[in-house]
């Protein structure tokens, strides 16, 4: 027998909230925003600001195709809301380069073809330059531990390891058991 | 692999195929140029997101939009009860992959048939407006019990009337399989299940479509592995012409089939745009994406028997996979049992399960990945009573027909496979009793197995065009879908005339270039290729017939078959100082560029005498923490023979992310449906486990040498979906090895070895 079900969602309570100043420096360059609340960093970045190179994978912290670095540390900028990084220093895949001469993480990647779809591929890089501003890596190993926030679904990672190993100088673990 | 410059400038007579250049697409991937169907921002943009059913069964007995649409900015919202009018019949809703059936249509009325239909878009001025006014959308349902129950449907013995495109139903039962299976004196019996699996590509599908405000011309910015694909489904599904629905994909986030049919943001962005004259993009959220096709869940019962000495007398493999109520969805599960080894006895059945799940979709070598997990998984629990290598067991019972077709292969170089795979991983040092090797606390397991896929080629055309300058520009409407399309391309394109790379540009994902095929099936390097590499050749005979008409051509009187292009000239075979600069021809044709379109179509008379396909042997090891039951893989290596290789860089990339695949269906992927709700309860990627950076080793590839003049004029044979086939099982062979215990349900979670 059927029975009934029904979606039990509140009224709405408020009008949409309006929009507020944000003041974003973004790969050196000041922006003025007038966004909503709740906006992500990572929508204020895509819709708002065209800067696309910043993937959306999930939008739940769980894939990190949206990792940049907020005043040097990588973040996912789907769990962050441009409101509260008034103010921040953020770099984006966009902003890597400087002029014609690739990010070292840039060429490295292309170079060891660690990427096949690419559309995790900025989210990948600016983890790698989070990854050695964090200064943790001592063996590959540790590469595909701390790079384990990042999904690729092509499966690049034995790539991707190596690209940032050559970027890095990482030596592989001693004890591995690699043939 | 080591760095870059395989192609040095200086070395301008380097033939292109065959080398590892670095892709061409590459600098626009890492610097985030590369533009995805969601990142075309054009001018006045609304957004749609969609309210999804709560309920898998049953119908919609109030949809209310109305608190959603109080809200100001929020400009539409759709439903079944507001839609525009929609064609009447099934025809007018497939496409070229669609199996036989009803295909599910949008919006279309009251009626839900699985979880987390679409039911409503709402459109707003910006995404997280649309995103709130649709948790606002009041849905009251009569919800029905729904029927998700696979392994209920045995006794039903369906089987598809007919199947959908490349199925082929398992042949006859040859031989005396009864007989043969009762009187073997060895033999192994077991039920082999896995989940169901969700592509899951990185980029959520997406469709952005431009309003031109010119009659109902559109852009259509979609996710998908066919531009054409998703343009003949607009069109029949919206009375569109072809000229007002423009399908443009440059670049795709990862498709593994989920692109090969068009998703319901397709649909409900068209819709909207046309509805409301405005320029309108439709994301689906990570969970949406479980709402669509999958790689069905299916129970495999497989039986086989030997004599003592390890001949193989007997096959029996039935299959039983899910599909939905409306569309029968066939993938070939059962047939590999039939061709993979030796054998005269083999019964093959393959059965449908029809449950109140969206219907599935190819996902990465679909019902190859499937069936080899039963024969090869069982192969090995064969060779462990039989006590014999399983290797050895491989090359006894190698088939060097296809039985089932009863045709011989056009190539196969499987031996070599096991050979070179064998030795890199160093096989022979594999102690063969399970729970015998250790490495400090951790239990070692080494296994192994056979992968097998399609080699094809279907029908593509492309375009090319020669500026006076010697630019070359070359087109199909084909995908790259990280595949590597455009740079195999561009290498074929650049040898064809002799130019460096630099010179030539591939396009494509558009669909006012020339027709080409989805990208699925393995078959692009095959099929776009050879038709790159003829209208290539045409433009290079044009060119060839201009440089004869400079006075006092040292190519005069030369065939076309007399000459070489190379290094940006046309020179003779025989005596390569004889020569004439490409740019030098050109300007015979008073500055006009050279144009060509050209066809290419598969030599069917030729290859259907053969059976045609790649193959594969996979190696892994792993270690089992005897404790905790935690699987690790520590390494890996993958022997393919897939005919000739265009560019090792980008065929080893393939492998790699296969074998990855593989490893992740193995100890890590499943769709977890509850049975009461018919949802997929893990629906993100926290729960549903891909496998991270960590969960993968090194992994070896080696491309055995495979010469094959039958499969196509380029000698290739598709490499996107042979290196996952055969890796779970490979995995589940190590890990009995390590263990002693056969684990039959994948994936091998450590809840089982406990």
């Amino acid at each position: 027998m059927p029975h009934l079900i029904s979606s039990s969602r509140p009224e709405p309570t408020a009008a949409p909230p309006p929009a507020v100043a944000v003041a974003l420096t973004i790969n050196g360059q000041p922006y003025q925003l007038q966004v909503a609340p709740w906006v992500t960093l990572l929508d204020a970045l895509r819709e708002y600001l065209d800067f696309t190179g910043t993937k959306k994978g999930c939008d739940h912290g769980q894939c990190g195709a949206c990792t940049v670095l907020v005043d040097g540390k990588r973040i996912n900028s789907c769990l962050t809301l441009a409101v509260m990084k008034d103010g921040a220093d953020i770099t984006t895949i966009e902003g890597l380069a400087n002029g014609d001469a690739l990010h070292p993480f840039q060429q490295a990647f292309i170079d060891h073809d660690a990427f096949q779809c690419g559309y995790c591929t900025p989210g990948q890089i600016c983890s790698a330059v989070g990854l050695q501003n964090e200064g943790k890596v001592k063996t590959t190993d540790d590469i595909r531990e701390l790079m384990s926030g990042n999904i690729c679904r092509c499966g690049a990672y034995p790539n991707i390891v190596d690209a940032i190993a050559e970027v890095l100088n990482t030596p592989p673990p001693l004890s591995s058991s690699a043939a | 692999m080591t760095s870059s410059s395989y192609i040095s400038a200086t070395d301008k007579t380097r033939k292109q195929v065959g080398q590892p250049a670095s892709r061409v697409d590459g600098r626009l991937k890492v610097t985030g140029q590369a533009k995805y169907a969601g990142e075309f921002n054009v001018p006045d943009l609304l957004y749609g997101v969609v309210v999804s059913s709560a309920i898998a069964k049953g119908k919609i007995t109030t949809l209310d939009p109305s608190a959603a649409l109080s809200l100001p900015g929020v400009v539409q919202v759709f439903s079944h009860e507001n839609r525009p009018s929609l064609p009447w019949f099934d025809r007018s809703y497939r496409d070229d992959d669609t199996p036989p059936g009803s295909p599910f249509r949008p919006l279309y009325d009251a009626e839900i048939k699985f979880s987390q239909q679409p039911i409503a878009l709402v459109v707003a001025h910006t995404f997280e407006l649309a995103r709130y006014a649709a948790s606002l959308v009041r849905v009251e349902y009569a919800a029905e019990t729904p029927d998700v129950e696979l392994s209920s449907k045995w006794k039903d013995e369906y089987k598809a009337p007919t199947g959908k495109i490349g199925y082929e139903k398992p042949p006859k039962p040859r031989g005396k399989p009864k007989e043969a299976m009762a009187a073997a004196p060895v033999k192994v019996d077991a039920e082999y299940t896995h989940a169901a699996e969700h592509h899951n590509p990185m980029e959520l599908f997406t469709t952005t479509v431009e309003w031109l405000g010119d009659g109902q011309k559109l852009n259509i910015f979609d996710k998908t592995q066919g531009v054409i694909n998703s343009q003949t489904y607009v069109t029949r599904v919206f009375g569109l012409s072809k000229e007002e629905a423009h399908v443009v994909s440059p670049f795709m986030g990862g498709g593994f089939g989920s692109g090969l049919r068009p998703q319901y943001q397709l649909f409900l962005s068209v819709l909207a745009a046309l509805e409301l004259k405005r320029s309108v993009r439709v994301t689906l959220t990570r969970q949406q994406m479980f709402s669509f096709g999958h790689r069905p869940a299916t129970i495999q019962q497989i039986a086989l028997g030997a004599a003592e000495d390890g001949t193989l007398q007997a096959v029996r493999h039935d299959a039983l996979a899910e599909t939905s109520q409306f569309e029968d969805y066939t993938e070939v599960v059962v047939n590999w049992s039939g061709s993979m080894y030796q054998c005269d006895n083999v019964e093959l059945r393959h059965f449908l399960g029809k449950l109140d799940v969206y219907t599935p979709l190819d996902m990465r070598a679909p019902g190859g990945v499937t069936g080899m997990i039963a024969l090869e998984s069982a192969v090995d629990e064969l060779c462990a009573r039989l006590g014999m290598d399983p290797i050895e067991f491989r090359l006894k019972n190698y088939a060097e027909r296809d039985q089932n077709k009863d045709l011989p292969f056009s190539s196969k170089e499987l031996r070599a496979c096991y050979r070179q795979g064998a030795e890199k991983f160093g096989w022979a040092h594999r102690s063969p009793e399970p729970r015998s090797m250790r490495r400090g606390t951790t239990l070692i397991g080494w296994g192994m197995a056979t992968g097998v896929w399609d080699a094809q080629q279907a029908i593509a055309s492309a375009k090319a065009t020669l500026s006076a300058l010697g630019q070359l520009v070359v087109s199909s409407a084909t995908s790259d879908i990280g595949t590597g399309t455009y740079t195999i391309m561009t290498q074929l394109a650049a040898d064809a005339l002799g130019l460096p790379m630099e010179a030539v540009r591939f396009q494509l994902g558009d669909t006012s270039l020339p027709a080409a095929p989805f990208e699925g099936g393995s078959l692009t390097a095959a099929t776009v290729g050879t038709a790159v590499k003829n209208v290539c050749d045409a433009v290079a005979k044009q060119v060839f017939k201009l440089a004869q008409k400079i006075d006092n051509s040292p190519l005069k009187g030369a065939d076309f078959d007399d000459v070489e292009f190379v290094g940006g000239r046309i020179q003779l075979r025989r005596d390569t100082t004889q020569s004439v600069g490409l740019t030098e021809a050109m300007a015979q044709g008073n500055g006009e560029p050279i144009e060509e379109t050209s066809t290419a179509i598969p030599n069917l008379l030729k290859q259907l005498q053969y059976a045609r396909n790649s193959h594969s042997a996979i190696f892994v090891e792993v270690e089992v923490d005897e404790d905790y039951g935690t699987i690790r893989v520590t390494r890996a290596v993958s022997a393919i023979a897939g005919g000739r290789i265009l560019n090792p860089k980008t065929a080893r990339s393939q492998i790699l992310g296969a074998v990855v695949w593989g490893i992740s269906m193995a100890l890590h992927e499943e769709s977890l449906l509850d049975l009461s709700f018919g949802r997929f309860m893990n629906h993100n990627l926290s729960e549903y486990h891909v496998a991270v950076n960590a969960d993968i080793p090194p992994i070896e590839v080696i491309f055995v040498e495979e010469n094959d003049s039958i499969v196509n004029p380029l000698g290739v044979k598709g490499l996107g979906e042979v290196g996952i086939v055969g890796v779970a099982a490979a995995v589940g062979n190590a890990v009995y090895h390590a263990t002693g215990r056969r684990v039959r349900h994948f994936p091998i979670t450590l809840d089982k070895l406990l």
